[in-house]
């Protein structure tokens, strides 16, 4: 084999080919699989060296992860009646009982009213700004633009103290709208500027034509432009969900109760009782299936996203 | 339909001037075609008629109303994009179906249904409906293009050279069919083209832009037998106009500098001599390229002319038209 082929690629190269990908594919998975395998380890699996690759897979840490747990006295046991769930069985081999439900289940869903209602507002503003940055005269558009963009050029711990005042004075600290309103103001520099690229590459002439077919600016714009700038959106909506959802520095400093997200919350599980890995690993492992379940259900528009600019349509 | 003026139309784009005071009338229920090369103003003319773009000074009435402050939706103008500029998200029936779903025309489901049925059947696209607008041929596409402005019924039918991708067959065909609609329906069209078969075949009027001014409106008869300069008589005909120096024959009226020459009116025969370069039988007509010094001619004799090429003919001119040193017509 020799410089580049025209032809169709050999058997051989097509292997070696699909071989390298799946290597490359495994090496990058590799905390991932290592995340998800723990979190079905027994406790004593997960900390165990040499680690162990193959072992008794148990539900362990999930159990622990969604409820909390009281120490029993043998004598105790004797008066209570036999576990009726497997979760409860599994709690009582460990000579305890289960007190509660953990606030887990909570913080996960304030991850969920904050990721996505911060995505939406994020999107929503966004796709009205690019718009009107990419075909209307406004005055000092580019550095308008270029303002928006330098909010995202420092680091939050930057800010922190300001927006942490601002936020107490407000009464926004702990609170779902606060940190819908922060996120979306983060968010808006990458979706205002993303979605403008993708605005730009939608030709004039389609609006033109539904100015003249009887429609106004706005009907245009929502039944022409939107429908084609489709892929433009999902793939901002994925990039400012996954920011969203992984923030950690300003959920730390503005939340800690009501509004907890749960990137702040699971590493508090480490205290709880020990280090509880398995419990930890199951925290991440659920907290990964939302952004992993939208993603993969706008996959093909965020290919799109991704290669956009490289491919001529 | 309706009567469209245009009065002391000035328009640029940037330091570019785009039309320097154009004044014309397109008449009721006139097929009114702008000629022109490629920056002369053509386009333009139509972007501001169809309200797409404003102005600089000069005013635009159509139905005797002012329409520069009316949006494209008040002025109720279809217009056909040389883009073609279809809705790549519908299907060609949906993009057939846009306009009149509009809320400025709102028509009811069958009504849409009859229209794009009927105006699918004319343009030959009918089994090709369901078809996304993005899987079709140019020429498919252009058919579509004209398709969604002859649903509609408006005051008047902007046209952007809307024949241009269409191969000759379906071309010549949609030529005639523009002209029966506007002759049974009445229709206001203002035509943009390159083409002097589309200009001659189809115009009651034709309009000649050079660098953004009218320099000739009338019928294309007008235009051809009796052009204001050198540019309004190259625009039509073809074989083009032959342009000689004046003293070429005699008889030239004082100060004209160049005589035009169509090839049909070139007598053989008598008077000057030239060679004959090379004779192409076209069927119904044979053309000779003819020449002189560094002079090329062309004219036209009958289809079965034994002339053969390398022969020496005499031509004499039939009808000149004589033009100045600026290229304007000089009447003798």
């Amino acid at each position: 084999m020799s410089g580049y082929s025209v032809t169709e690629p050999s058997k051989r190269q097509k292997w070696i080919a699909g071989l390298l990908v799946i290597t490359y594919a495994l090496v990058t998975l590799m905390p991932l699989l290592w995340v998800i395998a723990t979190g079905f380890k027994s406790p004593e699996d997960s900390i165990a060296y040499p680690p162990k690759v193959v072992f008794q897979p148990s539900l362990e840490g999930y159990v622990n992860l969604f409820t909390t747990q009281t120490r029993i006295t043998p004598d105790m046991e004797a008066t209570l009646t036999p576990p009726k769930t497997w979760y409860e069985q599994i709690v009582r081999d460990k000579g305890m009982v289960i007190a509660g439900a953990s606030r887990y289940g909570q913080r996960f869903l304030n991850s969920v009213i904050i990721g996505f209602g911060s995505t939406f507002f994020s999107v929503f503003l966004g796709t009205l700004a690019a718009y009107a940055f990419s075909r209307f005269k406004v005055p000092i558009k580019d550095d308008l633009l270029f303002f928006i963009l330098s909010t995202r050029m420092m680091p939050p711990v930057a800010v922190a103290i300001p927006i942490f005042l601002m936020y107490r004075q407000l009464g926004l600290s702990d609170t779902h709208l606060g940190m819908i309103l922060l996120y979306t103001a983060v968010n808006l520099s990458l979706s205002v500027w993303l979605l403008k690229g993708f605005i730009d590459e939608i030709p004039l002439e389609y609006e033109e034509a539904a100015l003249i077919d009887g429609y106004t600016r706005f009907q245009a714009f929502y039944k022409v432009v939107l429908p084609q700038a489709a892929t433009g959106i999902a793939s901002t909506a994925i990039f400012c969900l996954i920011f969203a959802w992984n923030e950690y520095a300003f959920a730390v400093l503005l939340t800690s109760g009501t509004a907890q997200t749960a990137p702040p919350f699971i590493p508090t599980i480490i205290g709880v009782g020990g280090q509880d890995w398995p419990a930890v690993a199951a925290g991440a492992t659920i907290f990964l299936l939302p952004v992993m379940i939208f993603t993969i259900m706008l996959r093909k528009h965020l290919l799109r996203g991704i290669t956009f600019g490289a491919v001529r349509k | 339909m309706a009567e469209v003026t245009l009065n002391n139309i000035c328009k640029s784009f940037g330091s570019q001037v785009a039309l320097a005071d154009v004044s014309m009338t397109v008449p009721d229920g006139s097929f009114v075609v702008l000629l022109g090369p490629t920056g002369a103003g053509k386009t333009t003319t139509l972007r501001l008629v169809s309200g797409l773009d404003k102005p600089d000074s000069g005013t635009i009435l159509i139905d005797g109303v002012d329409a520069v402050a009316q949006s494209p939706a008040q002025r109720n103008v279809a217009m056909v994009f040389q883009q073609y500029s279809l809705y790549p998200h519908l299907s060609v029936r949906e993009n057939l179906a846009f306009p009149l779903k509009s809320p400025i025309l709102r028509t009811s489901a069958e009504e849409i249904v009859r229209k794009v049925g009927e105006v699918a059947e004319t343009l030959q696209i009918s089994h090709k409906l369901d078809n996304k607008a993005t899987e079709l041929s140019g020429g498919e596409m252009q058919r579509v293009s004209i398709g969604r402005a002859l649903v509609r019924n408006p005051r008047i039918y902007l046209m952007d050279e809307p024949l241009s991708s269409l191969d000759a067959k379906l071309r010549s065909d949609l030529r005639i069919e523009l002209k029966r609609i506007q002759a049974s329906l009445g229709a206001t069209i203002l035509y943009v083209t390159h083409d002097q078969i589309e200009a001659m075949t189809m115009a009651t009027q034709v309009g000649v832009l050079d660098h953004g001014k009218l320099v000739q409106f009338g019928t294309p008869r007008e235009i051809y037998e009796d052009p204001v300069s050198i540019y309004a008589a190259s625009r039509l005909g073809s074989p083009k106009i032959n342009i000689l120096p004046a003293d070429f024959f005699p008889g030239a009226p004082g100060g004209a500098v160049s005589i035009g020459l169509r090839p049909e009116h070139i007598r053989l025969g008598e008077g000057q001599e030239v060679q004959t370069v090379r004779v192409e039988h076209l069927g119904d007509q044979t053309r000779l390229h003819l020449k002189i010094n560094d002079l090329n001619l062309i004219t036209l004799t009958e289809s079965h002319t034994q002339i053969q090429p390398g022969e020496r003919l005499k031509i004499a001119p039939q009808f000149p038209l004589y033009f100045g040193s600026n290229g304007e017509r000089i009447k003798s």
